[in-house]
């Protein structure tokens, strides 16, 4: 309450208007906006226009692949798509979305009026608009994109045209946005809750959040610094990946996937957040474990610093090395055991109903636990020597990625968007959007599976004969998967524009605060006084 | 304490963390090279410690091929002898031309590799000129020896191994003088 209004500062009588009904109206309100649910919302669109600017790339890529041979595109924009199409996703699409939420919900969830720090809060959003412009103005420079590959590896990083410096430029840019977000809400969680709102009585989504952030201020720097060195090695003469110089690039995987592999679960743990929400409000039972859940979460998020290597077992490590790596990788199978039991064991006995939100938090914990199980087959090294830099690597973190994360994103999105619009969307036409997605995505990538076992590498532009029918039937599965995504939008902007009024509690289990405490749609100001938790 | 002073002091403190963990990615290279030094790994271009299995083994007879390439440099670079047969555990010497045919004085640095890969910790190099950084003038070309052992405990399935090095610039290293500075 206090902190708020102090960090309101010069607009701090303004401010005080504002919850009597007026809000600032035109662009302004966004450019300048310090209120939680306009950044949140911003954060969302945002992620969206860089969904389908990813997933445009994604489909040239997949269109390519529908024949061997080179039809559409050449090898160096092909490459180029690859390297785009994945950290698009990756730092424009997936992560800005969970931001969103996290802006949106936080505040409500634990009875604050706002984020800590409202005008920090609006530069981290206004940061992502430029990198992704720096992005998308890379495919321009002379010699096209850098078809580096996301994961942006030397001496090919080092080599590259000025496209590279553009990329590593928006990598900073991201990584400042990402580690001011992950302060902001640190702080909001640690000092702002509602008196009587410990911790553990948090909503798990708060909870995920709390850990994400801390992987996030942990990693990102760890990755500006990769891709700061690559600069250097490109324009001041230091030789950090440059063997020549007594450098090693393999220097380069290590730190980057020190980096890598904690994002990864940056990505799935916010999503492990919005399930837990999900399932208990249509399974009308409290979330089964909540206690393991934490602690499971957390276990995660620190065995994932332990793991990195095992993206790299064939690139070079002393026998004992990989048999550290593998034993450590599979033991993270454990935790995440425990959180599907948990979301299984919610819904056991519960009254379940299978609005579109809960078919989508079920399709996450089927097709995620699929994603999960072949990791673990990827995590044993002689197994992985065989599939790494397959389509197996590719099937398998497209499950946990769009089956996994992006599930979880539209499950919370139909679950909120009531309280967020104050309007209800279509459920059939949600659910429609359900099963297109559900079908059309086991088409694209369960067939990548065999692929891969066949020993179809990825990044490539063309590849040999046996592999057509698989390729064509991935190709066909992905015009399907990115057209239903236009069913989606559709389904959201006739929510906004006219949509039947929503009631205050639309789900009958829902219980955190936004929705025993607030009414729909939720006000511009939260909470001005907390609420009381028993 | 107020919550807005609370919010302060968290917020120095989590920036203080996020610049130490910038710090630490740059800690990583020290930290990876000795972890590299102590498990005797990615010791390519340094003397091999003390050879041990010195007892010739002439029931063996090893081909050797040698290969050369410059990257990125106006450099000719070729092995005197294309091949060699040898004995594990019998001292070769053999003999490399390289010769600056740019414009201006560089520096490179040779990197050895080897075919197949897990033949290389059974070449034990003693000297060779990827040892240190080669400056070259415009137009001087030198011959360059290396010599070494094969390991007698090489794994018996091996019978041809290909030592290939290639010639990298060396940027923002000291010049030899003399030459044309431009
Ligand atoms: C039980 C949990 C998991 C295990 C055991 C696991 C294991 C692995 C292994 C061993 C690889 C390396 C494969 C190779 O390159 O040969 C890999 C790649 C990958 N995993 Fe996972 N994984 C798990 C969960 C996840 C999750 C939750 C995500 C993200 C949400 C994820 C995303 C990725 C990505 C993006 C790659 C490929 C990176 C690249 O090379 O571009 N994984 N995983
Ligand atoms: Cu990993």
């Amino acid at each position: 309450m206090e902190a708020a209004h102090t960090h309101h500062g010069d607009t701090h009588g303004h401010a005080h208007d504002d919850h009597h009904g007026h809000k600032p109206s035109g662009l302004m309100r966004w450019v300048k906006s310090t209120n939680h649910k306009d950044i949140g919302t911003m954060y969302l669109w945002f992620s969206f226009t860089m969904f389908l600017v990813g997933g445009v790339m994604a489909l040239i890529i997949r269109s390519e692949l529908f024949q061997p041979g080179l039809q559409i595109v050449q090898p160096d924009f092909f490459n180029s798509m690859t390297t785009y199409h994945g950290l698009i996703m990756v730092f424009g699409a997936i992560m800005p979305a969970f931001v969103g939420f996290a802006n949106w919900l936080i505040p409500m969830q634990i009875g604050a009026p706002d984020m800590a720090f409202p005008r920090m809060n609006n530069l981290s959003f206004w940061l992502l608009p430029p990198a992704a412009l720096l992005l998308i103005t890379a495919q321009f420079m002379p010699g096209g994109g850098a078809g580096v590959g996301w994961t942006m590896y030397a001496p090919l990083s080092t080599q590259a045209g000025p496209a590279m410096d553009l990329t590593i430029f928006a990598v900073h840019i991201l990584g400042i946005s990402s580690i001011m977000g992950s302060i902001n809400i640190i702080t909001t969680i640690l000092n702002m809750r509602a008196p009587g709102l410990t911790l553990m009585k948090m909503p798990l989504f708060c909870w995920t959040w709390l850990i994400t952030a801390y992987l996030l201020v942990a990693v990102m720097p760890v990755l500006a610094g990769a891709v700061t060195m690559t600069l250097t090695d490109r324009h001041f003469g230091t030789h950090f990946f440059n063997a020549a110089g007594g450098g090693d690039p393999v220097l380069y995987q290590h730190i980057f996937w020190f980096f890598g592999h904690p994002e990864v679960y940056i990505i799935a743990i916010p999503a492990f957040g919005v399930v837990s929400q999900v399932i208990p409000a249509f399974s009308r039972k409290p979330l089964f474990g909540y206690a393991s859940m934490v602690y499971a979460t957390a276990s995660i998020a620190i065995l994932s610093f332990m793991v990195w290597a095992h993206h790299m077992y064939t690139a070079g490590m002393p026998v004992e090395a990989q048999l550290y790596f593998m034993y450590a990788t599979t033991l993270i199978a454990v935790p995440t055991g425990v959180k599907v039991f948990n979301w299984v064991a919610t819904m056991w006995k519960g009254s379940l109903t299978f609005e579109t939100p809960m078919l989508f938090a079920l399709g996450f914990l089927f097709l995620f636990t699929l994603g999960g199980f072949t990791g673990l087959v990827l995590s044993i090294t002689p197994v992985d020597v065989q599939l790494h830099d397959t389509y197996y690597v590719v099937a398998h973190f497209h499950y946990v990625m769009v089956a996994g994360a992006l599930f979880s994103a539209f499950a919370g999105i139909y679950f909120w968007l009531p309280k967020w619009t104050g309007k209800m969307y279509n459920e059939s036409l949600g659910k429609l959007h359900f099963w297109l997605s559900l079908i059309f995505f086991n088409v694209t990538f369960f067939v990548q599976h065999f692929l891969g076992l066949a020993g179809m590498p990825r990044r490539i532009p063309d590849y040999s004969l046996q592999f057509t029918e698989f390729n064509m039937i991935s190709s066909i599965g992905a015009w399907g998967f990115g057209l239903s995504q236009l069913l989606f939008l559709y389904v959201v902007i006739k929510c906004i524009r006219s949509g039947e009024k929503a009631p205050d509690k639309p789900w009958d289990g829902a219980d955190s605060l936004e929705w025993t405490h607030l009414p729909t749609p939720a006000p511009w100001h939260s909470f001005e006084t907390p609420p009381v938790i028993k | 304490m107020s919550k807005a002073l609370a919010n302060r002091r968290l917020l120095t403190r989590l920036s203080v963390f996020a610049v130490a963990m910038f710090g630490f990615g740059f800690a990583l290279v020290p930290f990876y090279e000795k972890i590299c030094e102590v498990a005797g790994i990615n010791n390519l271009i340094k003397p091999a410690a003390a050879v041990e299995n010195t007892q010739i083994d002439r029931s063996r007879t090893i081909t050797l091929e040698f290969d050369a390439n410059a990257h990125g440099l106006e450099w000719e670079f070729k092995p005197v002898q294309t091949s060699v047969r040898v004995h594990p555990g019998e001292m070769i010497q053999v003999e490399y031309d390289v010769r600056n045919k740019g414009a201006k004085p560089v520096v490179g640095q040779a990197i050895p590799s080897y075919g197949p890969k897990h033949a290389a910790p059974f070449v034990k190099k003693l000297e060779c000129f990827c040892f240190k950084q080669q400056p070259l003038l415009a137009g001087e070309g030198k011959r360059m020896p290396v010599q070494f052992v094969i390991d007698s405990t090489l794994p018996a399935d091996v019978n041809t191994i290909t030592l290939s090095y290639t010639f990298f610039e060396v940027k923002g290293a000291a010049l030899p003088k003399g030459g044309d500075q431009g």
